[in-house]
Formats: C-alpha cells, structure tokens, sequence
C-alpha cells in the first residue's frame, strides 16, 4: 500500500505551501526521517522529512507549485513492499534499472553539455556508457554542429536550452577540453551546482519580460526574492514611513564585551554587539511601549508581549527570525537566541513560527560597513531600528564642567517609524533610552 | 652507472657519511659483517667502528639510543634487520620520536633515519616477509619512504639523512639485487613526499610503490601489446605525506585506478589512496576505484607453492587490468 505524503502544516498560521524543490526522485530509496523536499512558505523554506524506510514511487505535485495544508503531494512504498515484487514499482524504477549504471564523470559530463545518453551508444560492461563514449560522441556533435547556427538573432531569450546546442559552447567540445584544468571544467562541488540549476528552474508565473536586450539576462525570481519584493513594496505603500537618526558612544559596551567575552564563551555562546543593541530595545521598548505596536484601522494594536525580530543576510537574501519575549532574556540568553537563529538562519532550518510574530526589528546594517541607513518596516509592525558600523571617532566629552577631546566607538542608531503610529518625538524618546542603556552599560546589568 | 637497488642506498650512505660527520650507521651486525644484506658493507673499514656500530640484539635499544643521539645533534641512521623485527622499537619510534617535534612545541626536532628491508619473495615466511608500511603511515609526524628504483633510492635516503624530522625508510628486500638501474655519477636530489609517473597512460591509472612498481610496469606494458590500452604507472616513492597532487591529476585524467601492494588488503594503504580519490576526484571517475593486495592471512606461508600464492604476480595485475578496462 502507497502511503500519501501530504503538504505539512508548517507553523500555526500557515495555509499552504510551495514545493521548493524535490530531493528524491521517483523510484530512490530513502531513509526514515531522511529530507524528501524543500518546501517554501512566504517565511522560510524548510525540509521534510520521510515518515517511513523504502521509496518515493509518485510525484503529484511539481516544484514551484503552491498547494493548501493536507494536500497529498507525493506517495511513498515501504521498504518491505518495494523489495518484494507483490508491489508494480512505478515507471521511472523501471527504466532505471534497465540501463548499465552511470559512472559519475558519465553524469558529470551529460549534465554539463546537456546530453541525453540514450543517444550515446555505449561500449563498457553491459553496454554501459564509458567517459571514452561521451568524448566521440561529443567530438562528432562539435563537428557536425559548427555547420548549422542554432539561435536565432532578433535577441530573443531561448527559453529552453536542452532544445539546441549552446554555440558558446560547441568550440570547446573537442577531446582536449576533457583535460582537468581546461576551462569548462568548474572545480566546484556537484551538489552546488545543481542547488543552482535547481534554483533557476523555479517555474515563473506567466509574466511578460519588458526591456530584455540582447546583452541581458534573465535571471529568474527565487521564491525568497519574491516575498522580499512584495514585503518590501507592500510596507513602503502601506506606511508612511519617517527616519531619526542618534549617534551612540560604545565604549561601556566595548569594555563589557571584552571583559566578558571569554566567560560566555565558556558557557558555548559567542557574545555579539547585536545582543547589547537587543537588550537596549527591549528596555526602550518597555520605556516607549507605544513603539511596540501596530496599526489596524479599528486603532492601534499595543502589544504588551515583546517579541524582536533581527535580520540576518543569506547569500540570496534575507530573513528576520525572532526572538519571542526578548524581555524575558538576560544578555547571555539574548546571546544565545541571536547566535542559534542566526545559524540556523543560514543553514534553513528555521521553522516558519519562528519568523513570525515579530514586534519590532533591528536590522544591523553596519557589519557591511554601513554608517546609517533608512530601513524599511517589517511589517505590521510601527518601526525598525537600524543598527550602523562601529566606528571609533574623535569626539568631544564633557566631564565637570570641562571639555575634551576622546576616541570613541561610536555608532548610529536609525529609528524608521510608521508616522501613522508614532511621532518623531515618539521616535527620539526611544532612541534616547537605548542610547543611555548603551552608553551607560556596566557590569552590574548582567 | 648501472646499480642494484642495494648498491645505490649504500652509495647514498656513503655520500652522506663523507658529507656530514655526524651521520652514523647503528644496528645488529652493521660493523664487520655489513649487515645480513651487505647494504653497509665496507662502510666500517672507510669510515671506522665508531661511525658504523654494532648494536645488542634490541630494536627498542637501536631507535631508542638513535632518539637520544638525534637530539643531541648527531644523525643517526638505524637499521633495523628485518622490518619484522621492528616491532620492539614501535613505542620509541611512535610514541617518542615522531612526536618530538610536537611535544616540544617546535624546539626539538628529531633527525633520524631507521632503515628497514621488507616484503616477502625470498623464502622468508612468517619473519621475514612483512610489510609494514600501513602501521606507521597511520602516524603523524613520521615520515615513510619506499624507494622502488635505484635512482630513487640513492636519492631518497640522502634526502631522508638530511630530513629535520624521523624518516622511516623502507627497502624491498627481494628488489636489493633483483632491480638494477641506471644512477648518475653527478650529484641530483628526490624529495620526500613526492611521487613519480613511471609511465605515462591516458585510459587507466595505477598506483602502487616498491616491488609492485616493477611488476606493475611489466603488467601495463603487456596490457598496451595485447589491448592497446594505455596504463599511467604512479610510483609513491613516499607513503606518508601522500603526494595527492599526482595521484590526483593522473586519476582525472583517466578516470580509473587501481591501487597496488603487496601488504594485505584490509587496512592497507591503498585503503586510505582510494578514499581520497573517492573524495577529491568523484567526478571523474569512469569505474569503481578497485585494489589488489595480498590476502588478509596472519602472514607469509612457509611452503614454497603458497608463498608464490601469497605474492600477487605480473598475471595477477594484468587479470585486473583488463577487468577495469573492460567496465
């Protein structure tokens, strides 16, 4: 009996679901709990796991496409039933076991010039296609290739490439390319690869692609990038959005990093600035609750929970998990909640409640160098704060009555407020207790 | 100059004797007799009993005494009679002189070379015949050299002489006078840690060391006279550091291999070759990595017809050859 895989509830508010991209094709075995697909929601993509031993035997729902929660989306045998032959294996397992195997540089080689080995007559053991195969038959493609041009000039994009041969490619297809420092040949590991390959073949809706040149390239939308697109145009047209800037001197919370540094890291946690600037928000936050909140057209929501939100760049993007009742914290639980979802941020497995229900955001713009920025609200929430580089510059400190010159650390601290919620004197309220938490900080906060 | 495989190592102690006095020859019967192979002989008479000593019958007394010589700024070459009978001395060499260097945190180095004849062919049985080569090229901080051409050997233990850090140097005893070369007169070096193409081949490769080189050889020739197949022989020439850069390179080229010793097969080196071809060259594979080793039995066989068994043969690589071309 197949057994029905169905489109996981992946978090308390999630309805549905996008097919990421499959791990296992029809017909391989897998392992109990070993990951079958990805799958993305508009928060993060994650992987499921298999609920049994034995093998994928049906697909029935495509990557790319977006399906509600409980969805059959695939079925799996049993590792008993798909030993025995009681159970008819589905077609793929069948063409699969009829052909000699593929040795890896076989594979290497039909995915890198896009061959079909059914072409390839094979001469190894049991007609098994060898390395010796491709390259005659890749010499005679380049051969008979070069005589008919393949793509046509008017600069539209071809927008299947298995269908004609590269051009760009058909010089390099002679024999002496195949040795291992020759171009074409990209050192980088397989799996790499195909993550790429996968990822431009996330299917487009049907969009019509204006101002595409001859000497531009399409570069497909990755589900990430989408859902960064739609936040992004949806909050700068939903809020009207201010920004106030304070300048903050760190050279309390420097010291305090160096003095206790060592300790958490005894305790396995690595002691980040973004944990000072998480508790500093946590004590503006209950100073000016009225920042932790969110516009409804009934009025404005209050939340009394505080529940902060820090955005982590990833290659392709970027994502805010959250840290639920940062108030809660002292700095070493701060340290470590930033530390695990940062990690795990860039490894995708977060889970998608935990990049929800944020209150408020810091985004820490400055690990780029960044002085300030005028980030954009996550929303529903009222303001984002932007933590910028730190920076130790002359300034001018007053003691007793006297002035004097001093090298800081100093900071910028960016409030963008939804001028619905908050005023800018809301704004700078705020930006003033974090400023004196951070520049006040000893030891006696730990 | 034409040599045997045994003339050149002496030619190299003589060299670095002549070159550098600190360099001495102790073991069990060095002296007069020359060593049970004559690998020393005539090195007392030229250089005196005081550079080329007789040792009691204790291999933890031969690399234990050469440890203390080494680090008191001499350097010593140890020869141990049989690698068989090495075993003694492992936890001087293992625990004490490959980890000098680390244990005094760079200060103390210890320049030492324990010399060894190994492998089977000669009638030895169960004493005589060992390879040892897979013990020690499990421990960091020794170094194992198994020359396989008189050219390289000449070389290579004058390399392994003038290396800062112990070296053991492992010689095939049924190879000493079976394998003559050609060896110049003029000064040339060999580093350590780097292997040799012996043979250049575009549809396999092998890789082996020692004895099996020369079988391995004559095996790729016959498989290019009867196939017209192309075998690239890889020659190690030194076991621990591997050199993987060539291994490597010769194996995307060809996109096969076969690895060679005459050790048993399990825990043998190869092993350890064909992992990291698994892992550094997976994509250019065109066949399973194979192996062709000695039989996992606990040693050589007394009786002349099984240790012919034993011992694989110039037939026994070319069976495989052909198998692996054939994939």
């Amino acid at each position: 009996m197949p057994i029905d895989v169905k489109m996981p509830q992946l978090g308390e508010s999630v309805t549905e679901g996008t097919i990421g991209r499959w791990l296992k094709q029809p017909g391989e075995a897998i392992e109990e709990f070993e990951p079958l697909l990805e799958v993305t929601t508009d928060k993060v993509d994650t992987e499921v796991p298999a609920t049994i031993k034995g093998m994928l035997s049906e697909i029935l729902v495509p990557e790319g496409e977006t399906v509600r929660v409980g969805t059959v989306i695939a079925r799996l045998i049993e590792a008993s039933e798909a030993a025995s032959n009681s159970v008819a294996p589905a077609l793929p397992v069948q063409a699969i076991a009829s052909r000699a195997p593929i040795s890896p540089v076989v594979a290497r080689l039909a995915n890198e010039y896009k061959l079909n080995l059914d072409d390839i007559q094979g001469s190894g053991g049991g007609g098994r296609v060898t390395k010796k195969d491709v390259e005659a038959f890749l010499a005679q493609r380049s051969s008979s290739a070069t005589a008919t041009p393949t793509v046509m000039s008017d600069g539209e994009a071809v927008l299947n490439p298995q269908a004609v041969v590269d051009p760009a490619a058909a010089p390099t297809l002679a024999p002496p390319v195949l040795a291992p420092t020759a171009p074409g040949y990209p050192e980088s590991p397989p799996l790499q690869r195909q993550r790429v390959a996968v990822d431009a073949a996330i299917p487009e809706r049907p969009t019509e692609v204006s101002g595409l040149g001859p000497d531009d390239e399409l570069v497909p939308l990755t589900p990430m990038r989408r859902a960064i697109a739609q936040h992004m145009v949806h909050s700068k047209q939903t809020a009207p959005h201010v920004t106030t800037v304070m300048e903050v001197d760190l050279h309390r919370v420097v010291a305090h990093r160096a003095r206790h540094r060592a300790d958490f890291e005894r305790q396995g946690v690595k002691l980040t600035f973004t944990a000072y600037f998480v508790e500093a928000t946590v004590a503006a936050l209950r100073e000016v609750g009225i920042v932790n909140s969110s516009y409804a057209e009934g009025g404005i929501v209050q939340h009394h929970r505080i529940h902060v939100g820090v955005a982590v760049a990833l290659p392709d993007g970027l994502i805010v998990p959250v840290i639920k009742d940062a108030d809660d914290k002292s700095l070493l639980g701060l340290a470590r909640a930033v530390n695990d979802l940062a990690q795990r941020a860039r490894l995708r497995r977060l889970l998608p409640d935990e990049v929800q229900g944020g209150t408020f955001s810091i985004t820490n713009h400055g690990v780029g160098g960044s002085l300030f920025a005028m980030p954009i609200i996550n929303q529903p929430q009222a303001a984002i704060l932007g933590v910028g580089a730190i920076e130790k510059r002359a300034v001018v400190v007053s003691e007793n009555g006297m002035d004097a010159l001093a090298i800081r650390p100093m900071c910028y601290l960016s409030l963008t407020l939804d001028h619905r919620v908050i005023d800018g004197a809301t704004g700078d309220a705020f930006l003033t207790v974090a400023k004196r938490i951070l520049e006040n900080y000893s030891t006696a906060q730990l | 100059m034409e040599m045997t495989l045994l003339e050149a190592i002496r030619a190299g102690l003589d060299e670095a004797m002549a070159a550098d006095e600190r360099v001495f020859i102790f073991g069990e019967d060095v002296g007069k007799r020359g060593g049970v192979f004559r690998v020393t002989e005539g090195l007392a008479d030229k250089y005196g009993e005081a550079r080329v000593m007789d040792s009691p019958l204790a291999e933890s007394i031969i690399v234990g005494a050469s440890i203390g010589a080494a680090c008191y700024g001499l350097r010593p070459v140890a020869e141990i009679q049989f690698a068989d009978f090495i075993w003694p001395a492992t936890n001087q060499i293992v625990s004490e002189a490959a980890r000098m260097r680390y244990r005094s945190n760079g200060v103390w180095g210890c320049p030492m070379v324990i010399r060894a004849p190994y492998g089977g062919g000669i009638h030895g049985a169960l004493y005589h015949s060992q390879s040892i080569e897979a013990f020690f090229a499990h421990v960091p901080g020794l170094k194992v050299v198994a020359p396989s051409t008189p050219y390289d050997a000449k070389a290579l233990i004058k390399a392994a002489i003038a290396d800062p850090d112990p070296v053991l140097f492992l010689e095939h005893k049924k190879a000493y006078r079976l394998i003559k070369g050609e060896v110049p007169e003029e000064a040339y070096e060999v580093p350590i840690g780097k292997a040799e193409v012996k043979r250049a081949g575009s549809d396999l490769t092998i890789i082996t060391f020692g004895l099996m080189l020369h079988y391995a050889l004559e095996a790729a020739e016959k498989l290019a006279s009867s196939a017209g197949l192309q075998a690239e022989v890889v020659d190690l020439r030194t076991i621990r550091p591997l050199d993987t850069a060539t291994i490597l390179q010769s194996v995307r080229k060809t996109g096969k291999a076969l690895i060679i010793h005459e050790d048993g097969l399990t825990g043998g080196i190869g092993g350890e070759i064909a992992a990291l071809v698994a892992e550094h060259a997976f994509e250019y594979l065109d066949g399973p990595v194979m192996r062709l080793a000695g039989p996992d039995i606990p040693a050589m066989p007394f009786a002349a017809s099984l240790e012919h068994e034993y011992l694989l043969s110039v037939d026994d690589i070319l069976d495989k050859l052909q198998a692996i071309a054939a994939y």
